[in-house]
């Protein structure tokens, strides 16, 4: 662990695969930006892999003053080991304030590694993150400008807001697509810090024997909001409603079986067992009666609204927030709704 | 040749059934209304130790740190193949984080000694947050592989495992010991075997014997209860039907590390869902219904 240190940076770990950053990474870099204003600290990314020092201008472009790259063969494909050595490394040389991960597969074996060996905090998944204050009541003691890590808890019946006021730096990880993925600016300037990496036999036992990796064209996994319709929408015309209401909320648009095989839309959007298992911070499902094949692919979604006609569809056992009503009616509610807010 | 086995486990309030019941007046959750449950991606690494020993020989330990009623879920470890079971129960370490969590587990395991493989669920339905697993295998000083499907090839001290990782798949070879975080897709865990039940059903803790003996010795004082207590120990020992209770002290953790001292992170502020009947909120399809669960979807961050 390190001690709080007010003059430390804001970081975000860039996750890259394949010599390509993934979005919640430049998602993390904006969030990261506003942060490290809010504080009035740089804001630096860490890029780890082999032959990817190219990358580090997309990181600068989507707001890092610094980055922190790593060039060593042996980091070429992520291994858990040598991927939280340069991290560990890296944070008790620079001492950040703030170390934000994406809530990837990635993310999520890498960062508890690096907070165990730092002994410092970590929260899982947040949804958002803000600069706060807090008083620790027992010894009367403000804590100023700390990371409020905001996450859904308790299978998404609260929302807990988590701090770290002691053993820094405050770590997160953050889900993919809550956080907006900016247009970023290619004139911005930054610095690429080389840094070097050295690991001992023990970092290098596991070995990667095989690897696969599937491409998706519709990117419902890093999506901050879903709208997905399902057989009840009724037609391939009436599905239109589904994209408006995409549209307003700005989110991505997914379907189930039962609306891919009524041919309402291709099978890139399909959620579910035998689709794109999601979890994005909202979920809202539109005539879609919720066959546990389709609520085992979106259940994990932090708030989720079902809007149906059918009172007693089992889509409702899984949603936060419940419409009983014709989707016809309903949607364009909505949009006039998020249009006015 | 055998591999020792431990297998962590949680008992866990079953948020996937969050009814009117276990809701407080104010709308928030009471935990404690909550049934207890057998965290569900536990089962599945109860499942992979268990089926690495039927076939390759050795022993499952299962672990868990919680309330004495955690007893109940190591009974259900028994029922479904491990060979012993051990409850970590001190007050001190209540309000763990899931550093000061896999610390305490990482001071039972070295207590425990020998093993060859950890196994952990991906993740615990009441935190969602998968950080155990890896901070107890930093803590442990071994490796990791999260996201357990299945064993490749099992060759003396050297596993292949294959992940998966959500947009595919990869094979990791690694040298024992290991710790793995198993999938729910991994495999189908096996029933409570009925032969196990009759078997492992009088398994006790400490906590239980106590509680039995002071029932049906109410008049009885503390000399003869504590010979009585010492003699049911004695006999469940003897059968092989003891489950192990330790403190911190019994293993050994520095109380700097464990508990609310030992977490850095801290509860803050926690926004209760105010649940209906159902379970969920009713929204009216009307203008003002639509309009106030957007305006809600804004305040709690979920829209921006």
């Amino acid at each position: 662990m390190i001690e709080p240190n007010r003059q430390g940076e804001v970081w975000v770990f860039a996750e890259q695969e394949d010599e390509s950053l993934s979005d919640v990474s430049l998602e993390l870099c904006s969030k990261a930006r506003e942060l490290a204003d809010r504080l009035k600290v740089p804001m630096a990314a860490v890029l780890a892999g082999w032959n990817v020092r190219e990358l580090s201008y997309r990181l600068i472009a989507h707001g890092a003053d610094t980055v922190y790259h790593i060039h060593d063969t042996r980091l070429e494909h992520y291994r858990t080991l040598p991927y939280a050595r340069v991290v560990c490394r890296l944070v008790e040389k620079h001492k950040p304030q703030v170390v934000l991960y994406g809530a990837t597969p990635l993310g999520r074996d890498l960062a508890p590694r690096v907070a165990s060996e730092m002994r410092a905090g970590l929260t899982a998944d947040c949804t958002d993150l803000e600069i706060g204050d807090y008083l620790e009541r027992k010894s009367r003691t403000e804590h100023k400008n700390l990371l409020l890590q905001i996450r859904p808890a308790f299978g998404g019946n609260i929302i807990a807001t988590i701090i770290n006021y002691d053993r820094w730096p405050q770590m997160a990880t953050v889900r993919e697509g809550v956080m907006r993925l900016g247009e970023g600016d290619p004139r911005r300037k930054g610095t690429i810090v080389d840094e070097k990496a050295e690991f001992s036999d023990v970092d290098l036992a596991v070995r990667l024997i095989e690897r696969h990796r599937e491409k998706r064209k519709v990117n419902l996994k890093s999506a901050r909001t879903i709208v997905a319709g399902g057989a009840g929408v009724g037609s391939k015309e009436e599905f239109q409603l589904i994209h408006d209401l995409a549209g307003a909320v700005g989110g991505a648009v997914g379907a189930s079986r039962g609306a891919v095989d009524g041919g309402f839309i291709s099978k890139d959007h399909q959620v579910g067992q035998t689709g794109t298992t999601v979890r994005p911070a909202l979920y809202i499902a539109c005539g879609i009666s919720g066959a546990v094949q389709h609520r085992a692919g979106m259940e994990e979604s932090a708030k989720i609204i079902a809007i149906n006609w059918d009172r007693e569809a089992p889509i409702f056992s899984v949603a936060h927030y419940g419409i009983v009503g014709e989707l016809q009616k309903v949607i364009p509610l909505m949009i006039r709704a998020i249009k006015e807010k | 040749m055998p591999y020792h086995c431990v297998v962590c486990i949680k008992q866990v309030p079953d948020t996937s059934n969050v009814t009117v019941d276990a809701m407080k007046e104010d709308g928030t959750v009471n935990r404690a209304a909550l049934p207890a449950v057998f965290n569900p991606d536990d089962l599945h690494a109860l499942e992979a130790a268990v089926a690495l020993r039927d076939q390759y020989d050795g022993t499952v330990t299962a672990l868990t740190m919680g309330p004495l009623g955690a007893a109940e879920a190591l009974r259900e470890c028994l029922y479904r193949g491990a060979n012993r079971a051990i409850l970590i129960n001190d007050r001190r370490a209540a309000g763990s984080d899931t550093l000061a969590t896999s610390y305490i587990l990482s001071q039972a395991i070295r207590k425990i000694g020998q093993y060859d493989l950890v196994f952990c669920g991906r993740q615990a339905i009441d935190g969602d947050t998968a950080q155990v697993g890896p901070q107890l295998a930093e803590k442990l000083g071994i490796p990791q592989v999260t996201y357990f499907e299945r064993f490749v090839e099992v060759s003396d001290r050297t596993v292949r495992v294959r992940r998966n990782v959500g947009n595919g798949w990869e094979i990791l070879e690694a040298k024992l010991p290991l710790l793995i975080t198993a999938l729910d897709t991994a495999n189908e865990p096996r029933p409570s075997a009925a032969r196990r039940m009759m078997q492992y059903k009088r398994a006790r803790t400490v906590a239980e014997v106590e509680r039995d003996v002071a029932a049906s010795l109410p008049d009885a004082g503390a000399e003869e209860r504590d010979i009585a207590q010492a003699n049911v120990i004695e006999k469940l020992k003897r059968r092989g039907l003891l489950i192990e209770q330790w403190g911190i002290d019994e293993i050994d953790a520095d109380l700097q590390w464990c508990g609310v001292a030992g977490s850095p992170t801290k509860v803050h502020r926690v926004q209760s869902i105010v649940l209906t009947k159902e379970g969920f909120k009713g929204i009216e399809p009307t203008e003002e219904g639509v309009r106030g669960l957007i305006q809600e979807l804004i305040v709690d961050h979920t829209l921006d």
